[in-house]
């Protein structure tokens, strides 16, 4: 306990002198530790993508699940600590039945983005609590049509063409950045996002895709993308990757 | 009288509280190509004393949604107030129009969950962008059902029949405003606890009009006499 601005980290109940809440910053931490996920907006839907890193040879496919339906028109992808990802999820799925039980209509994604937001911010009110150590990438279809929001831990919830959160973040959003996003189909996402996922991947580590999308292929409902589409653009990501290890040489 | 007779009297007797006011009612709304018409009489009674001849029985909502009311007239106001809180509150979150659809979840949310309590028959009719013109029947027990038209009130009963035959789903919004003003004509004739004006509401996406037709000129059916508002007017 030496020097100004420390021993403000143990609680989300007091600001340091300099105005940050220390265990939501550390709460973001994790987040950017933790595996890459990507979101993309395209003309004709969402697509949402993880990297999900093989913690043991001895593993089943398709476990640790990172995306999940909430409603049949929104879905999630959670980076960061998955345990806490499935508590954001569970409280998106009961308020989506709730809307819909009340207002007899389905959720519309701004309202259920600012829903899961307001979750996420109350642990960050009280010195009990502690914030989640995950951001969550919404992917909704409805009136406003295909909408892509991200809610950090801090609460914070913004709507994005693109976006990619994770320790591959950096290298992913220039890549993002530089796509014509009104003029990429959901069939051409899937593509690029296994490729921004492999080439921001660190080498040795064995990892697995995990992608999902709404978008007219699946009905306009949010379903995981079908293994044989995930194959094929895993195949071409790789296929691509190869190719500018070429060029370096 | 046997007691299981004159427990049912006592129940029925019951059902509206002591200077409870009632609203005796002839409420309609029919659905037509683009919009809906929603018609009432005017006539709100507390037993045999008319207690309200020119009662607005047609309640505004939201900008295109509208409710008919029936039963306790202090049930059904309050009812509706609630009703149009809520809807404001949603519609501050939503950036578009409420729909007629959750409009009538709403009313039905209250009036089921609190059966026991009131007497209220409402019809939730209005117009929105994804299904046009729309009629919702929330009769007494909050049951919720989207009709094509819909009838309410004492005065209903004598009309049913009429209605069944005249509808017509593709109308026009003049066409289907006539066919509700006669039908509650009809019915007013009829029945003891309909009676004075008639009002109709058309909605569309283009807004909501009003009609008003006063006692005088409301169209006399068979054994009707001329009242003295017209016998007035003829002599002056």
């Amino acid at each position: 306990m030496s020097g100004i601005g420390t021993g403000y980290d143990l609680s989300v109940s007091t600001f340091s002198p300099d105005g940050r809440v220390f265990q939501t910053d550390y709460a973001q931490k994790a987040v950017d530790i933790g595996g890459t996920v990507i979101g993309l907006r395209c003309n004709d839907g969402v697509v949402l993508g993880c990297e999900k890193t093989v913690v043991s040879k001895m593993l089943e496919e398709g476990s640790n699940k990172r995306t999940f339906a909430v409603d049949r028109h929104a879905g999630l992808a959670i980076a960061g600590l998955s345990a806490d990802g499935r508590q954001v999820v569970n409280r998106a799925k009961s308020e989506a039945s709730n809307y819909l039980s009340f207002y007899g209509d389905k959720i519309p994604g701004h309202l259920l983005s600012e829903r899961i937001a307001s979750f996420v911010h109350v642990f960050n009110l009280y010195w009990y609590a502690r914030p989640f150590g995950t951001s969550v990438m919404l992917a909704t279809m409805d009136r406003a049509g295909p909408q892509l929001y991200v809610i950090d831990p801090s609460g914070t919830a913004y709507r994005y063409f693109g976006a990619a959160v994770g320790k591959g973040r950096q290298g992913a959003r220039t890549t993002i950045e530089r796509l014509k996003l009104e003029q990429l189909s959901c069939a051409d996402g899937v593509k690029e996002i296994a490729k921004i996922l492999h080439q921001v991947h660190e080498e040795e580590k064995p990892f697995e895709l995990e992608l999902s999308w709404i978008c007219e292929a699946s009905g306009n409902e949010f379903r995981r993308v079908p293994a044989d589409v995930v194959a094929e653009a895993d195949r071409l990501a790789k296929a691509a990757l190869d190719e500018s290890d070429m060029d370096d040489d | 009288m046997n007691g299981e007779m004159r427990h049912h009297a006592e129940a029925l007797e019951q059902e509206l509280k002591q200077g409870e006011i009632s609203l005796g009612t002839t409420i309609i709304a029919a659905s037509f190509e683009g919009g809906v018409v929603l018609g009432a009489d005017s006539r709100t009674s507390n037993g045999n004393y008319v207690a309200n001849r020119v009662t607005d029985k047609l309640t505004q909502l939201t900008d295109r949604v509208f409710v008919c009311r029936s039963g306790s007239a202090a049930d059904t106001q309050n009812l509706s107030m609630y009703v149009q809180h809520f809807l404001h509150q949603h519609s501050m979150e939503l950036d578009t129009f409420v729909s007629v659809k959750t409009a009538a979840r709403l009313a039905t949310q209250l009036t089921y969950q609190n059966k026991n309590m009131l007497q209220a028959g409402l019809i939730v009719a209005g117009w929105d962008q994804e299904e046009g013109g729309s009629v919702y029947a929330v009769p007494l027990g909050g049951t919720l059902v989207k009709v094509p038209f819909s009838l309410g009130g004492s005065g209903s009963a004598y009309i049913y029949g009429w209605c069944d035959k005249n509808w017509r789903p593709s109308m026009t919004a003049d066409d289907c405003r006539r066919f509700v003003h006669t039908a509650v004509s009809h019915a007013m004739a009829r029945d003891g606890s309909s009676g004075g004006c008639i009002r109709t509401v058309t909605i569309t996406k283009d807004g909501c009009k009003r009609t008003f037709t006063p006692g005088s000129e409301v169209p006399l059916h068979h054994g009707e006499l001329q009242g003295a508002a017209r016998t007035m007017q003829v002599s002056a």
